[in-house]
């Protein structure tokens, strides 16, 4: 075993994501726990820096640290955009914070811990490697869904959270050892390698790949382990929600094509079909479940399992185009619902609705707030896939991928659902713009929100209009 | 009688069996974590037989990870327990049930 300095430059984005964390703790011990914003702005100017640090990687491929981590597109795209989810809500939390009252410094060495984690699992090259990564951004995720520990709604979601969380962990961790029993290895490449000599399946196999399957199916929240979610995103502080709906979804998601859709391919006949089924009661269950939601938070909750369902399509179709498909649709998913939580934030800000997230409080705001007015409308067009948002392309992508691997039914039923889904959320544009206001509309406009509204739906449009690069990328590096 | 690998697995399996049944049917949230740590050694055991029988010592490796990380997630789970104790005066799932769809 060597290392060299190739390794350690690879890793750097992640390095300095430890970095930031310890430095913002010492910060915060330094304030003495009275004022946090040294520590947030610590936070922000590591993730930019380890942003940059990520870019700057773009279009070496290969591995590191002796195979045990992947550089590639995936790494450095998603390592890139966790950085970005990461400092926005990084900036736009402490608005919320204090208007919860929730004065705590370790909020922002948890979130680059969490982020820390979410960067170990996409670049993991190993399912060792990928445990790690996933405990570190669960461990951090369960403190922060905890955090307002004087509300008893957080600490329910966290021990919820906790005990689903570290139970599928459990189920996840029981496949790896069995996969280890059978292939004699935990590396991605030589599973892969195990399975392409022999294809066919003993007992042990099939349950390895149900176990992770089952694991899996709790990280992203899909049907019939969907039912944690809910609860969950509407007990925990909202950036939290915000957070933890975008970032840890789309780390899961890229491990699930690393294994699923590239070391497992060889026996992909066996579980496609099911996961078909997966993907299809996913999208239904979401759909219809967000329609009768009166809650805003509950509502994008459901929206966020529905997606999880068209998602899947992309892994189902399995090849390297579809692979790309789907990371492209993961990015356009992550800065959509993360710019719908940070607009629903601010709304339920406005005097006299605080902490209900009902829709009235939407109603009116449009005319009065233009920009926030304007980028939810951007963001509910995205996510109901309508051109010429990122929303609509990634939809394109992922569905023309199933259609051309002969997944026809899917596809429909992802159209299908679309369209059921654009009933709640126009709901939302028609509240905004066609309701009469009630009572007072003043709303606080703190700058951080401003910027992160501006960002998300300029980035949204940006790559809706010109996917190129990002769909390049991704195809250069799909594994 | 000679004692095989399969033996070993076939007790970690029984573990993890009892760790699920554990997690699904108690009601003391205590009890529960405990069947969560059940069913992390259980693997723990697995990998440790492998590691052992097929000579490959990324196993054992293996299980320090996971001691590790078991550890650290029930210092959370305990702490926010601690919390849920303070606000409801119990520690039965029971007490869970504010959020509902």
């Amino acid at each position: 075993m060597s290392y060299s300095l190739t390794d350690i430059f690879g890793v750097l984005p992640e390095l300095i994501l430890v970095v930031t964390a310890i430095t913002a703790i010492l910060v915060d011990v330094a304030s003495k726990g009275k004022d946090s914003s040294a520590t947030m702005l610590v936070t922000a100017v590591g993730f930019i820096v380890s942003g940059i640090a990520a870019i700057s990687g773009v279009g070496t491929i290969g591995v590191l640290m002796n195979g045990a981590v992947f550089q590639d597109g995936f790494t450095t795209a998603f390592r890139a955009i966790f950085c970005l989810i990461g400092f926005l809500t990084a900036i736009f939390s402490p608005a919320y914070l204090h208007f919860r009252n929730i004065r705590l410094g370790e909020y922002y060495p948890l979130l680059t811990m969490s982020v820390l984690g979410m960067m170990v699992m996409v670049g993991a090259a190993n399912l060792l490697l990928f445990f790690i990564g996933l405990e570190t951004m669960s461990i951090s995720l369960y403190i922060l869904v905890s955090l307002n520990r004087t509300n008893s709604k957080s600490i329910e979601a966290g021990m919820k959270y906790l005990v689903m969380g570290a139970f599928s962990s459990a189920f996840m961790l029981y496949g790896i050892a069995l996969m280890f029993a059978v292939v004699g290895s935990i590396n991605y490449n030589d599973i892969t390698n195990y399975f392409l000599a022999d294809p066919t399946l003993g007992p042990l196999t099939i349950a390895a790949v149900a176990l992770l399957l089952t694991g899996f199916s709790f990280k992203i929240a899909v049907v019939p382990f969907q039912f944690w979610s809910v609860d969950v995103y509407e007990g925990a502080p909202a950036t939290v929600t915000a957070f933890m709906s975008t970032g840890p979804k789309a780390a899961a998601f890229v491990v699930f094509i690393r294994v699923f859709g590239i070391a497992l391919h060889p026996v992909a006949s066996h579980w496609t079909l099911l996961l078909s089924w997966i993907a299809i009661l996913t999208m239904v269950f979401g759909n219809v479940a967000a329609l009768r939601q009166t809650n805003i938070k509950r509502m994008l909750a459901y929206s966020s399992i529905a997606h999880a369902g068209y998602l899947l399509v992309g892994i189902v179709a399995g090849n390297h185009a579809a692979f790309a498909a789907t990371g492209y649709y993961l990015a356009a998913y992550a800065l959509m619902n993360l710019g719908a939580f940070a607009a629903v934030i601010i709304v339920n800000q406005r005097h006299g609705t605080d902490g209900s997230y009902r829709f009235d409080a939407l109603k009116g705001l449009g005319f009065a707030h233009p920009l926030l007015g304007i980028s939810l409308t951007i963001f509910m067009l995205s996510l109901i896939g309508l051109p010429p948002t990122a929303g609509f392309l990634g939809k394109l992508y992922v569905f023309s991928a199933a259609i051309e691997t002969g997944h026809i039914v899917l596809a429909v039923a992802g159209l299908l659902n679309s369209i059921i889904a654009t009933y709640y959320y126009l709901r939302v544009i028609v509240l905004m713009y066609m309701a009469k206001p009630e009572g007072d509309t003043t709303i606080p406009r703190p700058l951080p929100y401003a910027i992160t509204l501006i960002v998300l739906s300029v980035l949204i449009l940006l790559i809706g209009v010109f996917p190129e690069p990002v769909i390049s990328l991704m195809i250069a590096v799909a594994p | 009688m000679q004692i095989e690998l399969a033996h070993y697995l076939l007790l970690s399996a029984v573990l993890f069996g009892i760790g699920v049944m554990g997690v699904l049917t108690r009601k003391n949230l205590i009890v529960i974590m405990m069947s969560i740590e059940l069913m992390l050694n259980a693997v723990n055991l697995t990998f440790i037989a492998l590691a052992r029988y097929s000579a490959n010592i990324e196993g054992q490796v293996i299980v320090f990870f996971v001691l590790c990380i078991a550890a650290a997630e029930i210092a959370v789970g305990l702490a926010i327990l601690i919390a849920i104790w303070r606000h409801r005066g119990m520690m039965s799932i029971d007490s869970l049930k504010q959020l509902k769809w």
